[in-house]
């Protein structure tokens, strides 16, 4: 099992009277950053402590590492305006809180600064483009950053937990399961043959697979998170090994940053345990900022991720062949071949027709049309 | 304030001048373009594979109440 990412596997939980803190200046911030804090306490984002100081926040951006010259590529950052919260300065406490997800955390500032949201913009997604959904994220960023550690005093219980683990817990589970060498896949739509495909030619080179779907804020037209689950499930237990596949959610925003994303993607599995890192054609990218293969190929950069990336191009089902394949193995003209269109298949559930075999399993199918509103409205 | 705020981020190491020529000849027409940024890869590259595996340090009480929690949830039999 690979060290946690930067050699030390970060717990930043406590359980402390809550009355302590009822005096502390109280910032009340959004979902996306609670859920950052709660990755931060719980050691997804190791080796971070907290939120970036502005020297990390520029190694990141300049060259991909933090100081310390781990690697690092999607800056985690909290921002904050002036009035939101009374005069603060460096070296104070502050409570951090989320009403959605109940989130209550201490925040010991370090750092109070300004950055500059064109450079930040350019360089994470390479682009100034407001229409990438990336850019407009930053640019309705607000003034300032703070940055130091954070402390999870609390949190809610929340829908699917059951399937939410940390690293420590998979890192035990790993161990117990007896796997040396784990894949990670991740993923925010349900199972169709070709991912099922992805996986399991994977699976076959190691001891397990985690699959690790993204769950949390969706547009309209994307299966809902419920319905994902499920059919995973249904997929494990009707075609997997059981001892040889484990499933579990991160809630995580996706950044669209594309190359720079799938790095920050392979480090958070690395902190779950796993050895390997399935990246696909165009992973995390969005419309046509990034080129289909910068994903792998910004993995040349970092000989030192402690994670194996495993690259898979694109794949098709080949009506010669009988079966799926990628451009690597199989000799057959494009007329033979049919794509795994996510669209069509969306299509084909939404009107409440069964997608065919050669696309999607017939038991993953069912599982979604029992769903009355399997899509985000 | 952070403290190494201004630390220098880079330094400076001697190694034999046939040694660097032969580098600068190997990484040519590369994607390396220069000296420094090959010996910083190959470097970065023989040190992590330096790094052991992971001996974890949770302790007995810790991996206890995490494997009753997997047992609960039917990740663990």
């Amino acid at each position: 099992m690979p060290k946690p990412h930067g050699g030390k596997l970060i717990s930043r939980t406590v359980k402390k009277e809550l009355s302590e803190t009822t005096k502390l200046p109280k910032l009340e911030i959004n979902t996306n950053l609670s859920e950052d804090i709660i990755n931060i306490s719980k050691g997804v984002f190791s080796p971070l402590e907290g939120f970036l100081h502005n020297n990390d926040l520029e190694n990141v951006l300049h060259e991909k590492r933090l100081m310390d010259d781990t690697p690092w590529t999607i800056p985690i950052l909290l921002d904050f305006n002036k009035q939101d919260i009374n005069e603060i300065k460096e070296g104070d406490r502050i409570l951090l809180t989320n009403k959605e997800n109940g989130v209550i955390a201490l925040l010991d500032i370090d750092e109070i600064f300004t950055y500059d949201k064109k450079t930040l913009a350019q360089t994470v997604y390479g682009t100034q483009d407001t229409a990438h959904p990336g850019v407009a994220n930053v640019y309705n960023m607000k003034q300032l950053l703070l940055g130091g550690k954070i402390t999870l005093l609390d949190s809610k219980t929340r829908k699917f937990d059951e399937y939410n683990l940390s690293p420590k817990e998979t890192r035990i589970l790993f161990k117990e399961k007896g796997w040396k060498e784990v894949v990670a896949f991740q993923t925010r739509n349900p199972p169709h043959i070709g991912h099922e495909y992805v996986q399991k030619t994977a699976l076959t080179f190691v001891d397990g697979i985690f699959i690790n779907p993204i769950i949390g804020k969706k547009k309209s037209g994307d299966f809902r998170d419920e319905v994902i689950l499920s059919s995973y499930e249904t997929l494990i237990k009707n075609y997997y090994l059981k001892e040889r596949a484990v499933m579990s959610i991160l809630r995580t925003a996706m950044k669209y940053a594309g190359p720079r994303e799938a790095i920050h993607h392979a480090i958070m599995r690395k902190n779950y345990g796993c050895t390997h890192f399935i990246v696909g054609r165009d992973h995390a990218g969005v419309g046509n900022y990034y080129g289909p293969y910068d994903a792998h190929d910004i993995f040349s950069e970092f000989p030192d991720l402690g994670i194996v990336p495993v690259f898979f191009r694109s794949f098709s089902r080949c009506t010669k062949c009988g079966s799926v394949v990628n451009d690597k193995i199989c000799p057959h003209d494009q007329k033979y071949h049919i794509n795994f269109s996510g669209k069509k298949i969306r299509e084909l559930l939404r009107n409440g027709e069964i997608p065919s075999e050669d696309m999607m399993r017939k038991e993953v199918s069912e599982t979604i049309l029992k769903f009355d509103k399997p899509f985000v409205e | 304030m952070v403290e190494g705020k201004d630390e220098k981020k880079y330094t400076t190491i001697s190694i034999p001048t046939p040694l660097a020529e032969k580098i600068k000849k190997r990484i040519e027409g590369t994607g390396f373009t220069s000296l420094s940024s090959y010996v910083t890869y190959v470097l970065r590259e023989v040190i992590s594979g330096m790094e052991e595996e992971s001996e974890e340090v949770f302790s007995k009480e810790d991996e206890e109440k995490v494997k009753e929690r997997l047992r609960a949830l039917g990740y663990l039999d």
